[in-house]
């Protein structure tokens, strides 16, 4: 295979080796089953509970306030549904924003089909929700804020201390759907007053399938799968155990290499901002310039389409991401370039590049060579651009 | 995702480019909604196409339908240029995935709105082209930024 350049780390990361090493046992080494009474079944209880210990640590929880689940989606989807359910008696309105991932919207769209009222907040052009606006829409049947914790697409870190401080005076739960910030940026529990926070593990070079639902103590949402006892009964179905070990190894390499990693990310990343904004014309970044993700970056090209750009940037084996229709299935550009204020016609020109731990300079330097060649073809190729030109001069 | 027919027309788009003082221009789709096509014919004085050239923005498979439908129409007259249907364009390019088929329409549209542009310039009526009715919206300016 010809060298990749991956740059998609936003959608998923490579298992790390040292994940996959502290896995491999519990798959036909340790298979007990955790809940037998034998002594060989203890040995998958230990594993998950220390994994359990390590999440808890890193958010500054107890560990029986981690609840494993299969994913990002999954914890989003309990949070919001069983939330809702546990809490119907107080009210019916949850706030939320327009700018969450689908795991959100979906289930959003679902509560409203069941007689909840949802407010969508708007952005600004940052993509930071606007907190005055937060406050005018709680209502005394407000039962639930649901905010993300960092953006998928555009990067842009919420005011989550704000948040959780509106959310806690008002007697309100707080989720956050923090599946891009953990393990990026520091996060704790207590001091962000978060009650309910989602998280994946392959997005932090975990294995696929797993992650967990946090639940403050005292917060009483049900369980989401009935069966067995699992998981103090909220959660069940035999745990996934090497999934469990792998999350636990992940979260424990990323907490402990987070402050050198995010550093180098970072710079690297505003390294490739920078060179992309001066060297291709008629671009623009997206997400905020100083609340954002160490590893995302976002642009627009104007004139020029997504996915026609990424399978160009495909043949030079660079892997990236873009917001067009094309790439979500629908004639609507991304729902998240729309709402920080972007015309179709531009947000249809997006590309995201996310960073690994394994990027390097070089990575960055041929791929802003590619992005400055191929965009110039497209824009060969443009109506658009030829309409522009024509104009202009 | 493509077909390997569409990947060589997204690689190594055919005809791509404008012809100067063509003899029929037209241009289709909308900005909105991420594709614009506009073919350039030249004809000559027996209604042949002699030449064919698009511009397309667009995802993949509206590059590869737009560079299949100059290669389909290329030497043809218009009456025969006119019988290429969006059908047609699919199936030369080997099928396009069901979210790309609305490219395909375009295509075709593009080439009867170059025909039409032609039929206007010169005072004539050609049998079976109606007016084309996907223009794409100029109220919309374009923004710096």
């Amino acid at each position: 295979m010809k060298k990749m350049i991956y740059l998609d780390n936003a959608a998923t990361t490579k298992t790390a080796p040292e994940v996959v090493e502290a896995m491999l046992p519990y798959f036909s080494e340790f298979y007990g089953n955790a809940s037998a009474v034998y002594d060989f079944g203890g040995k998958s209880k230990e594993a998950i509970s220390r994994a359990r210990e390590i999440i808890g640590s890193a958010l500054g929880a107890k560990e029986n306030e981690i609840y494993f689940t299969a994913g990002g989606s999954e914890s989003d989807n309990w949070a919001l549904k069983a939330a809702a359910e546990a809490y119907q008696d107080k009210g019916n309105h949850i706030i939320t924003t327009k700018i969450e991932h689908h795991a959100i919207l979906h289930t959003c769209e679902y509560l409203e089909s069941r007689g909840f009222e949802i407010t969508y907040l708007d952005v600004d052009e940052q993509g930071v929700v606007k907190l005055d606006q937060l406050r005018a829409s709680i209502r005394p049947t407000t039962i639930l804020i649901s905010i993300m914790f960092a953006n998928n697409e555009i990067g842009t870190i919420q005011p989550v201390a704000e948040i959780g401080r509106i959310a806690r005076e008002n007697g309100i739960l707080f989720h956050t759907d923090a599946v891009q910030a953990f393990g990026q940026v520091p996060i704790d529990v207590d001091e962000l007053q978060i009650d309910l926070l989602s998280a994946s593990g392959h997005k932090l070079n975990g294995p696929k399938g797993i992650g967990f639902l946090y639940i403050r103590k005292g917060v009483k949402i049900r369980s989401f799968l009935h069966g067995g006892a699992q998981e103090r009964k909220r959660r069940a179905g035999t745990e996934n155990v090497p999934g469990i070990v792998g999350l636990g190894r992940a979260v424990e390499l990323a907490v402990s290499t987070m402050e050198e990693r995010t550093a180098r990310e970072r710079e690297l990343r505003d390294y490739l901002l920078d060179r992309v904004l001066k060297e291709v014309p008629f671009t623009r970044i997206n997400g905020s310039r100083t609340s954002r993700l160490p590893n995302n970056a976002n642009f627009c090209f104007q004139f020029i389409e997504g996915e026609s750009l990424l399978i160009m940037l495909d043949m030079k084996g660079i892997c990236g991401s873009s917001g067009s229709a094309c790439t979500s299935g629908s004639l609507d550009p991304s729902h998240v370039l729309l709402a920080i204020g972007l015309p179709h016609e531009i947000a249809h020109g997006s590309l995201r590049l996310t960073l690994g731990a394994d990027t390097t300079r070089e990575d960055i330097d041929e791929t802003v060579e590619a992005v400055k060649e191929i965009v110039a073809q497209l824009r060969e190729m443009s109506p658009l651009y030829e309409d522009y030109m024509k104009k202009r001069s | 995702m493509y077909s390997e027919k569409v990947m060589d027309h997204f690689k190594n788009p055919r005809n791509m480019g404008e012809i100067e003082n063509a003899s029929g221009v037209g241009t289709v789709g909308n900005a909105k909604c991420g594709d614009i096509m506009r073919i350039f014919l030249d004809i000559d004085e027996n209604g042949i196409i002699k030449d064919c050239k698009f511009k397309t923005f667009g995802c993949g498979a509206a590059v590869a339908t737009s560079s299949m439908a100059t290669e389909l129409v290329m030497g043809k007259s218009i009456q025969e240029a006119l019988e290429v249907t969006n059908k047609a364009v699919m199936e030369a390019l080997d099928g396009l995935p069901p979210v790309k088929v609305h490219c395909s329409l375009l295509a075709e549209e593009a080439i009867h709105a170059a025909l039409w542009d032609y039929a206007q310039k010169n005072g004539i009526q050609i049998e079976g082209l109606e007016k084309p009715k996907n223009d794409i919206s100029e109220e919309e300016e374009e923004e710096d930024y």
